[in-house]
This record gives C-alpha cells, structure tokens and sequence, in this order.
C-alpha cells in the first residue's frame, strides 16, 4: 500500500497527531472517552462504530472544534511539537486554516454560499497572504477540475451546483492550500450511492497524490474499505477494537466489531 | 460666517461634561490603536434619523470657544443637512463657522474628505452609518471581532475576488475598505474611493463617529492607510474624461448634475466651497456663463432662505 511505504519512508518522523488518554464527557453522558492512537504523516485512519458511539464527538475534539474534558492532542507539523489546547485560540485557528482542513458532511456547513466557486477555493489562499488574482484564479481553475467540476462553473455560486458537485467543491475549498492534515466526519453521508462512489474515487486518488494524512469518519465500512489505512471501532464512546483495515475488517476479534462486519455482510 | 450667541439653555456643546468625558476616553484609546473600533455610550441627539448623530457626538464633546467649524455633506457646505448641524453648533457652542476648509479647525463631514489638503493641527470627523468592514462576508459581531483580533482579513479580499472575476475589476466604489497602520482593516465611511489616497499620512486628525452602532475610531496623524487590492490589480480612483464644468478643476471629484429636463448634464466639483475658491479667483469651466445662474445648480434651493 502507497501509504504505508509513504510511512516507513518517513519512519524516523514524529507522528502527525498523537491523542492521549481523549475523553469528552457531556454531564454525565459520555462522549468518547480514554481515546488514545497515533496518526502518521500521509496515513488515513477510518473511524467507525454505530450510530452515538461518539466518533463525531471524538473528531470534533480532534480538530480542534471541541475542547476534551481531559486528555491531551499533540501535533507536530515541520517538526515543531505542539499541544493542540495549550496553544492560543488565534494559533489554533490559524493551523487549522493553513496546516490542516475540515470536510464537513453538509456542503454548506463548509462553503459560503453567496461566494462563487471560485471565491470558495480562493479564500483559502488568500487567507494566508496570497495577494495576485492572477494566481488565486489560477489555482482555482486548477482545482476545479482536480474535482471534475467544468471551469467554466468557476463564477457560478454553490447554491447553482448539484449536492455531489457542491461536496467536491468543498473538498476543493479544504485542499487548495495543501493542508497535511484532513478531518472528515461522514463526507459521502448525504449523496445517492452513484454520487458517492464518483467521490470516494476522487477523495482516494486526491488523498493519496497529495500524501495528506486524513481521519475519517464513517459507519459505512465499504468507505471505509476502500479509503483508510488503518481503522478504529468505537462502542460507547470507547475504542474497542484498532487494526489495520483489511485486517479489522476481513478478521475482527471484538465480538461487537464480528456483528458490524456482519451486519454489513447481511445487508 | 460670524459667531453667534450661545444659547443658555444648553451645557456648551449639547452634551453633558459626562458624557464628553466619556466619548473623549474612547476618542483617546481610538487615536491610541489606529483603526480599531473603540466601543461607547452613543447618546441621542436632537437630529433627525438618518443623518446619524456618531459625528456629531464627537463634534460636541470636541469642540471648544475658540475652533472654527465647516460641515459637509455630500461635498456641499450648503444642503439641508449641513446647513442645520452648523447652526446647531453655532447655537450650542456659540462657534464661529464657515465653509472655507483652510479656516476650519474642526470639519464635520459625511461622505467626502475636502480637495484641499488638510494641515497639522486640524480635524476631519466623518460620520459612519456602518462601521464594520467585514460585515458584508461576515454577519457575526463575535465573528468578525476575532477576525480583527487576529488580522484574519483573507474574506475582505473575496469581496475583491468577486468583483474582478464578474467586472472585471473592482467595482466598489465607496467605502472601499482600508488597512491602517498594516494591522486593522477599516471602512472609510461612504466617502467615494476617490478619496481614500487623501487618507494616507494626512497631517489632520481623522475621527470616525458611529452613532447607531455605537463605535468610534480613529486615524492618527501622518498613519499609514493602504486600500486593499491585488498585486496584478492594484487600487485605483475614478476619473472623468472632462473637467469641472464650473472651474475647470482637473482631479477633483466631479458629480454629475442634471441641467435640464431634455437631457442636459454636465460635470461640476462635488467639493462646493473648492470650486467657488477656484472661480473667486478666476478659474473657469465651459459652463461658466450658464452657471452664473447659481440658483440652477443649488440641490436645495429652499435652503437659500
Ligand atoms: N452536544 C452534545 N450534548 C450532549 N450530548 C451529546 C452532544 N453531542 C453528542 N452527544 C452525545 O454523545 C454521544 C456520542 O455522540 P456522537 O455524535 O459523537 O456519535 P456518533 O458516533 O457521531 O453518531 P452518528 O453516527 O449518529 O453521527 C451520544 O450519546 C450523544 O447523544
Ligand atoms: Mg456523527
Ligand atoms: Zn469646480
């Protein structure tokens, strides 16, 4: 697998993000708790579980969206360790502008919707100083086809786009400035099957050329499949069971992952 | 215009020495952080809505016996508005006023900054219906305060972005936002964007009043004011193909003024006491002769009386 070989490559590097001991609690109800792993540069970890068993709450932690309740997320990007709570909230909004990006399952919690397609691309490089048009447009010619979107859509808005179209344009948006770091919580959730396989397609081929590392959530284990490295099961906001993909998937030890591999097998 | 007599029944000024106190405290921390939006306690004053009372709360916690008032609307010393808020000073504060920018200490305007270069020592304050720049691409107040906590001005350039990729170039043509001292993206109120150079290292204090939604801030002497733009789209003014009608001025900002109902236009100096400077001393325009009938050109008549 490109990604793994992409791993030992950088063996000697630090993980890209390491979670200790993560547990967000809402009152008394438990979001996710005692989440640890580690994340290495250009790999994709799946996050999977059933419906409430906390991989949202866990991701939204992890992005920096959401503060634990107790636990620690340390990055480290161009060799520079941080913790991802101890940095300041400028700091911290800036790296997610820049180092990594956020695809949200609604297009629309991602794109801003009175912007042309490509405003939505170029704000990103124009957030972190880009000042030539000439450029920026390039680039955003550039990135909508990346996505397979016509360029000639490049000044029409999001709202004049079909749902799969405005989804590809997000990860556009999210990807022009070569973050190293991507989260994604249910990117394909909202689109008919045909509409999400063209995606999964393109997240895979784009995630791998561009070496990003990525987490993903999901509860469809075909997604899964076909995107992620490396896989996680969540139950009860716990991590039951971690593994590589096809191992986890083809070979589950966790009584409740058998049931999820096999629920989908039924299916 | 000479000083009038003050009218007894009003504190110096209109306002309260408290409530002075008060905007001058803002005004200080304004002045202190360039083109920051300085929160304060915005109180009515007896002017009719619209107009904003932001500039004139500064004017009345300013001004003093001595100053020399000129107030502008729209470029013009002599329309309604600018006629009313000049007597109410002269009334309040029993000042001295007039329409010559060179004699004003204190210029209260709204929508243009004069043609004549202000000088060390004076005072420009500008009234502001809106003083937040990044309201039209964010709509949260929270929002848009961390944006400038944090200089994160990248979505004012989409505004950029989306003008030039549908014009063809940026087509904001007032209140065209500014960066000031390279830290705090301001609006310049509705001044036409023709103006903004004039902001740049000003010798004159420059004050900004939101009344409404209760904001001041301030550009310092000689600070730096940049219109944003893009490298390969660099910022530019309106210009005319011809001159003032009047006085035939070339680079001042010329409004386009209906002549008559048959379709007759032409283009005079929206700065009304710059081109009465330039005839008094024998500049002319082609429509010299037809504009002796100043009546024609007056916007308000009514207010001749
Ligand atoms: N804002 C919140 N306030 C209170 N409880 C919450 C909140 N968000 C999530 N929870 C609870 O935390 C637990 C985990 O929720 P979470 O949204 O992380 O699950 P999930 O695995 O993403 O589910 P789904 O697959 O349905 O999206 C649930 O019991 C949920 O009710
Ligand atoms: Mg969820
Ligand atoms: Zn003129």
């Amino acid at each position: 697998m490109s990604t793994i070989k992409n791993r030992l490559s950088v063996d000697e590097n630090a993980p890209i993000l390491t979670a200790t001991a993560l547990t967000r609690l809402y009152g008394e109800r438990v979001g996710c708790r005692d989440v640890s792993f580690s994340l290495w540069p250009g790999e994709v970890l799946g996050i999977v579980g059933e419906s409430g068993s906390g991989k949202s709450t866990l991701l939204r932690c992890l992005a920096g969206q959401d503060r634990p309740t107790s636990g620690t997320i340390a990055l480290n990007f161009d060799g520079v360790p941080i913790n991802l709570f101890d940095i300041s909230e400028p700091m911290r909004r800036q790296l997610m502008r820049t180092k990594w990006g956020i695809v949200h399952q609604n297009p629309r919690d991602g794109l801003r919707m009175d912007v042309s397609a490509g405003g939505n691309i170029g704000e990103r490089l124009m957030d972190r100083g880009d000042r030539h048009y000439g450029k920026i447009r390039s680039s955003a010619l550039d990135w909508l086809s990346r996505v397979e979107i016509e360029t000639n859509r490049v000044d029409d808005y999001p709202r004049q786009f079909s749902g799969g179209m405005q989804q590809r344009l997000q990860l556009a948006r999210v990807l022009v400035p070569e973050p190293k770091l991507v989260f994604m919580d249910e990117p394909t959730g909202g689109l008919d099957v045909s509409v999400q396989a063209r995606l999964l397609d393109l997240l895979r081929v784009l995630v791998r050329d561009l070496g990003i590392a990525a987490i993903i959530v999901t509860h469809d284990l075909a997604v899964a499949r076909l995107l992620t490295d490396r896989l996680m099961v969540m139950k009860d906001g716990a991590v039951v069971e971690e593994g590589l993909t096809d191992q986890v998937l083809d070979d589950p030890h966790h009584a409740y992952t058998q049931l999820l591999t096999s629920a989908v097998l039924a299916a | 215009m000479s000083a009038q007599t003050i009218d007894a029944d009003y504190n110096f000024g209109y306002l309260d020495e408290q409530t002075k106190r008060m905007i001058r405290r803002a005004l200080l921390k304004a002045v202190a952080i360039p083109g920051y939006q300085v929160p304060f306690g915005s109180r009515e004053m007896p002017l009719a809505r619209g107009w904003g009372t932001g500039g004139i709360q500064i004017t009345a916690a300013l001004i003093g016996p001595e100053d020399t008032l000129k107030v502008i609307d729209q470029g013009a010393d002599d329309t309604t508005n600018a006629v009313s808020i000049r007597r109410f000073f002269a009334r309040v504060a029993g000042v001295k006023t007039t329409e010559k920018t060179n004699e004003a200490t204190l210029i209260q305007t709204r929508h243009r900054i004069p043609e004549y270069p202000l000088s060390k020592g004076q005072i420009l304050v500008y009234q502001v219906p809106q003083p937040e720049p990044l309201r039209k691409v964010e709509s949260s107040e929270v929002e848009t305060r961390k944006m400038h906590a944090w200089s994160e001005y990248g979505a004012m350039h989409v505004r950029l972005y989306e003008d030039i990729a549908r014009y063809g170039r940026v087509a904001t043509s007032y209140s065209y936002p500014v960066m000031v001292n390279d830290r705090y993206v301001m609006s310049p109120t509705p001044i036409p964007k023709f103006d903004n150079p004039k902001m740049d290292h000003m010798p004159a204090l420059q004050l900004f009043g939101a009344g409404r939604e209760k904001r001041i801030y301030a550009v310092p002497p000689f600070t730096k004011v940049k219109s944003l733009d893009f490298e390969d789209y660099p910022f530019e003014v309106q210009k005319w193909n011809e001159p003032c009608a009047l006085c035939g001025a070339r680079g001042s900002y010329l409004d386009e003024v209906i002549t008559d109902d048959r379709g007759g236009r032409m283009f005079v100096c929206s700065d009304s006491s710059y081109c009465e400077d330039r005839r008094d001393a024998g500049h002319t325009g082609t429509q010299i002769d037809w504009a002796k009938d100043k009546a024609y050109l007056d916007p308000n008549p009514d207010e001749a009386a």
